[in-house]
């Protein structure tokens, strides 16, 4: 079936948020059963999707991912009772900014993936690589941290001034 | 300066078929911080143990990453080991490149660079792991159960005859529950008395045991191991450790007729009384609104007659706090009443069958009190309207119940059962009658429960209908019940002289304020929830919170018992340790820039957030920070992502942590 595997110019970044309980044992569940999915996704192990901060999926974006997945437990499933109904809340909010901001929403997915859902959690994953790779690279994160790059030195001149205005 | 280790592991082949393992260590070995980078055939063998616990040593190693399997399967292995040789469990990491890996991918070129990353990040946030203390909480070893019906009564059993303390707080004047009232039980027709009213007496005799009935729970407040209670006891107007229990204040009493509720309205009591003559404590209470010394003043005569002394109109309600370390909820069920649409109930009403206002239609509790020994009517099966025996009589069942376009979507589970019971009963009481019973389906799966079903038909003549009632009505002194045949597919009429209808069970009333005391979740019926419907049946999500009986969800007698018992052992296995031990997961504050919006106590699910106040050498109130309990914190870690102010943080999945993380990609 994989005898042939189609090589591709362009390979996204995915990094998915997910929580320990259902999401993180959904794709150990997709090992354990030896499914296939494409290598394109790095996965962040947290509690529960209620301690996911906006600020990571920024963070990401600006690390050079190309999609960001946040994924936990149904609704009504939370280990931690109700951590992610304060998630969809929050990202609710989120993505307005994020559309504001120029993030095409379509790079960010959220979704429920519980432990015994070991193929629909191959399905999120090889949808939304597939989506991003025809999408093309993120770039309006990636200028701007290059805009920020700074060397870590203290001393340079630039900085001087730049206190001095202060 | 941080040495990091690293080991490989190759998980048989499991890793290594996919995942160039040497490669792997090469590479990790150049990231900044690693000391050393090895792997290895089995990682968590013993002897894979042993090289990781004496590298540590021989390296003077400070953090590692296991790169193997899921830490879901491992984690705990590894951290033992880490923590064996020396150094904090906490500084162990496991990079999973099976199943997240190895197992997903077939190209090795591909497989490889991705083990190399998801090492790499780990490796990142390694270096950002702190040293993490083990969390003990001390255990106050004495439980608390509410409730005393037939699982809350079991639950206290089997929890005093280990030797450990219990308090059993009971709404109603007596313990029992619904089982007291009942007359024979299914699937082997005991009498419910005799096996009840020995284990009630059990309770009160338990020197292990205290029973606070006519009581209820104003206020919870603590966590696992160490819950503060705060109980009611509603004024009773008897001083319990006087009364006697002789019953010559009822005999005076000059009040008779007083619906009793224990008898569904069917008998009468007076306004001093005991609800049944086998009550525990047996020890009468006074209805304070039918009574005439408290609405007129004037009476008294119990008192009067009273010999110990014991009836005190003065009794005020008091309030006892009680430590406890655990809690099993049994507060039971109610049957719906279709006279009422209770508010906020999400039935809705059943005026076609004028339950209520046709004096012989009844529901299935009234029946068992018609077919009690010790039942208003002796053990007769007599019309409530005028005492005669009914000679036709009609079972409806799922009434409320399975009836989705009313409300109430599942099965009560236990009517099937009862009402082939009753056909029995009342075909041994009645021999000349005839039952006829109305069902939709015959719901039977437990140990003889078929066979029970099936002799109801097939010994005891009842004539099973498949179908549903359309509508009940009053015809002279009968009662005419109108409903369909489905199986032939004719209507059916029916001249009854009595209607007993299966009404669904639900949660007692106010089932949901008693749960947000507790701070345990409900369904949409208040049903109280357990943990996980499979695997963790008889705990509530929040710690130290067992549920035991109907109150989790209709349930007969054996499986209300077994649940009990198995509520009761969780509680023993909680009870037998001294101190709790707990992950460190769990939230801190930051009291230096906490502004005190308590933006995180309103996000917390399990009410771990604290007000503490922060005071001057003087004793000035300076401000009010948050603090977070780590005995009750769940470690979800939704207080952080909520701070405005960043002051909240979760050991374990700092930001830095996770930042370095994303970095490393
Ligand atoms: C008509 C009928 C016939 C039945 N026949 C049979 C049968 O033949 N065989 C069989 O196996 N099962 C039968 N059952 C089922 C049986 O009644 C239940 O399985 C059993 O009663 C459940 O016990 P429980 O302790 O969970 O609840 P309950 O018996 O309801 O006891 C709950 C107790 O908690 C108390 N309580 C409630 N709220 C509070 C509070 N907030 N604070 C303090 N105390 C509180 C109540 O007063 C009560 O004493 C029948 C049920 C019905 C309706
Ligand atoms: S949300 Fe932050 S600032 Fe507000 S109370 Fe909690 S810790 Fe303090
Ligand atoms: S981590 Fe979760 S459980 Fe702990 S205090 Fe924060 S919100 Fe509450």
């Amino acid at each position: 079936m994989h005898s042939e595997k189609q090589k591709h110019d362009f390979e996204p970044k995915i990094i998915a948020f997910v929580c320990t309980w259902c999401t993180y044992a959904g794709a150990d569940l997709a090992g354990t059963s030896r499914m296939q999915y494409p290598a394109n996704v790095r996965v962040l192990k947290f509690p529960c999707t209620g301690r996911i901060d906006p600020v990571f999926i920024l963070k990401a974006f600006q690390q050079g991912a190309d999609g960001v997945l946040v994924s936990g437990c149904h609704p009504g499933d939370c280990h931690y009772i109700a951590g992610n109904f304060h998630a969809r809340r929050r990202f609710a909010a989120f993505r307005k900014l994020l559309e504001f901001v120029g993030v095409d929403l379509e790079r960010l997915q959220f979704s429920w993936v519980s432990a015994a859902e070991g193929g629909k959690w191959v399905e999120v994953v090889s949808d939304l690589t597939e989506k991003v790779r025809n999408m093309g690279p993120m770039t309006e994160f990636k200028e701007l941290a290059l805009e920020e790059q700074w060397s870590g030195a203290i001393n340079t001149a630039e900085l001087k001034e730049a206190y001095n205005e202060i | 300066m941080s040495r990091i280790g690293v080991f490989i592991c190759h998980c048989g082949e499991n890793i290594s078929r996919t995942v160039d393992v040497e490669r792997v260590a090469a590479q990790v070995a150049k990231l900044p911080g690693v000391a050393f980078s090895t792997d290895y055939k089995y990682m968590c063998s013993d002897p894979g143990q042993n090289l990781l616990k004496k590298t540590i040593q021989e390296q003077k190693l400070s953090h590692i990453v296991v790169a193997a399997c899921s830490p879901r399967m491992h984690e705990k292995t590894f951290r033992k080991a880490v923590e064996a040789a020396g150094l904090n469990p906490f500084l162990c990491e496991m990079a999973n490149i099976r199943e997240h890996c190895s197992w997903v991918h077939e190209d090795k070129q591909e497989a490889t660079l991705k083990a190399i990353e998801i090492v790499g990040m780990m490796v990142e946030r390694v270096k950002k792991n702190r040293v993490l203390p083990t969390i003990t909480v001390p255990v106050t070893k004495r439980a608390l159960i509410i409730g005393g019906g037939i699982a809350g009564i079991q639950a206290a059993l089997d929890i005093a005859d280990c030797g450990h303390e219990v308090i059993l707080v009971e709404r109603e004047p007596s313990i029992g529950g619904h089982m007291a009232q009942l007359s024979e039980t299914f699937p082997t027709l005991d009498c419910s008395q005799c096996i009840m009213t020995p284990k009630m007496v059990d309770v009160i005799n338990h020197p292990k045991i205290k029973l606070y009935s006519y009581s209820e729970i104003e206020l919870v407040e603590g966590y696992i191991g160490n819950f503060q209670v705060t109980i009611r006891r509603k004024a009773r107007s008897v001083i319990e450790d006087k009364c006697t229990g002789c019953g010559v204040c009822m005999e005076k009493c000059p009040v008779k007729k007083i619906p009793n509720k224990f008898d569904c309205n069917l008998g009468m009591r007076p306004a001093i009384y005991v609800p049944f003559p086998q009550a525990v404590p047996n020890t009468p209470v006074i209805d304070r609104e039918n009574c005439i010394k408290f609405k007129t003043g004037k009476c008294g005569l119990c008192q009067k007659v009273c010999g110990p002394g014991a009836v005190d109109y003065e009794q005020e309600d008091t309030l006892i706090v009680e430590a406890v370390g655990a809690i099993v909820v049994a507060t039971g069920f109610d049957l719906y009443n279709i006279t009422e649409k209770p508010k906020g109930s999400p039935i809705k009403g059943y005026g076609e069958f004028g339950h209520g206002k046709i004096p012989d239609v009844i529901d299935g509790m009234t029946f068992e009190r018609l077919a009690s020994a010790s039942g208003p009517t002796g053990g007769k099966i007599l019309r409530p309207s005028d005492g005669k025996e009914p000679k036709q009589i009609v079972f409806i069942q799922c009434i409320g119940s399975r009836a989705r376009e009313k409300g109430i979507s599942y099965c009560s589970k236990v009517c099937c059962m009862y009402t082939a019971k009753h056909t029995m009963l009342y075909h041994h009481k009645v021999h000349d009658g005839q039952a006829y019973v109305f069902f939709m389906d015959a719901r039977t799966p437990g140990k003889s429960y078929d066979e029970f079903w099936r002799r109801s038909i097939e010994e005891e003549e009842a004539v099973y209908i498949r179908g549903m009632v359309s509508r009940l009505y009053q015809k002279g002194d009968k009662i005419v019940v109108m409903g369909s045949d489905i199986a032939v597919g004719v209507q059916v009429e029916i001249e009854a002289d009595m209607v007993v209808l299966a009404t669904a069970v639900q949660p007692q009333k106010g089932a949901e304020l008693l749960a947000q005391k507790l701070g345990i979740s409900y369904d949409k019926y208040n049903f109280y929830s357990e943990a996980h419907a499979k695997l963790r049946p008889v705990e509530c999500a929040t710690a130290g919170i067992y549920l035991a009986g109907a109150c989790q969800g209709p349930k007969d007698i054996p499986e209300t018992v077994s649940q009990a018992s198995a509520a009761a052992a969780k509680v023993m296995t909680l009870l037998s340790k001294d101190k709790l031990e707990r992950e460190p997961i769990v939230a801190r504050v930051k009291e230096s820039t906490c502004v005190g919006c308590f933006a995180c106590k309103k996000v917390c699910a399990y009410g771990a957030v604290e007000e503490k106040e922060i005071r001057d050498r003087q004793g000035n109130l300076i401000k009010v920070v948050a603090y977070v309990n780590p005995g009750v914190c769940g470690g979800c870690g939704t207080c952080q992502a909520t701070c405005p102010s960043k002051s909240v943080e979760l050991d374990g999945y700092t930001d830095e942590q996770i930042v370095a993380m994303i970095e490393a990609l």
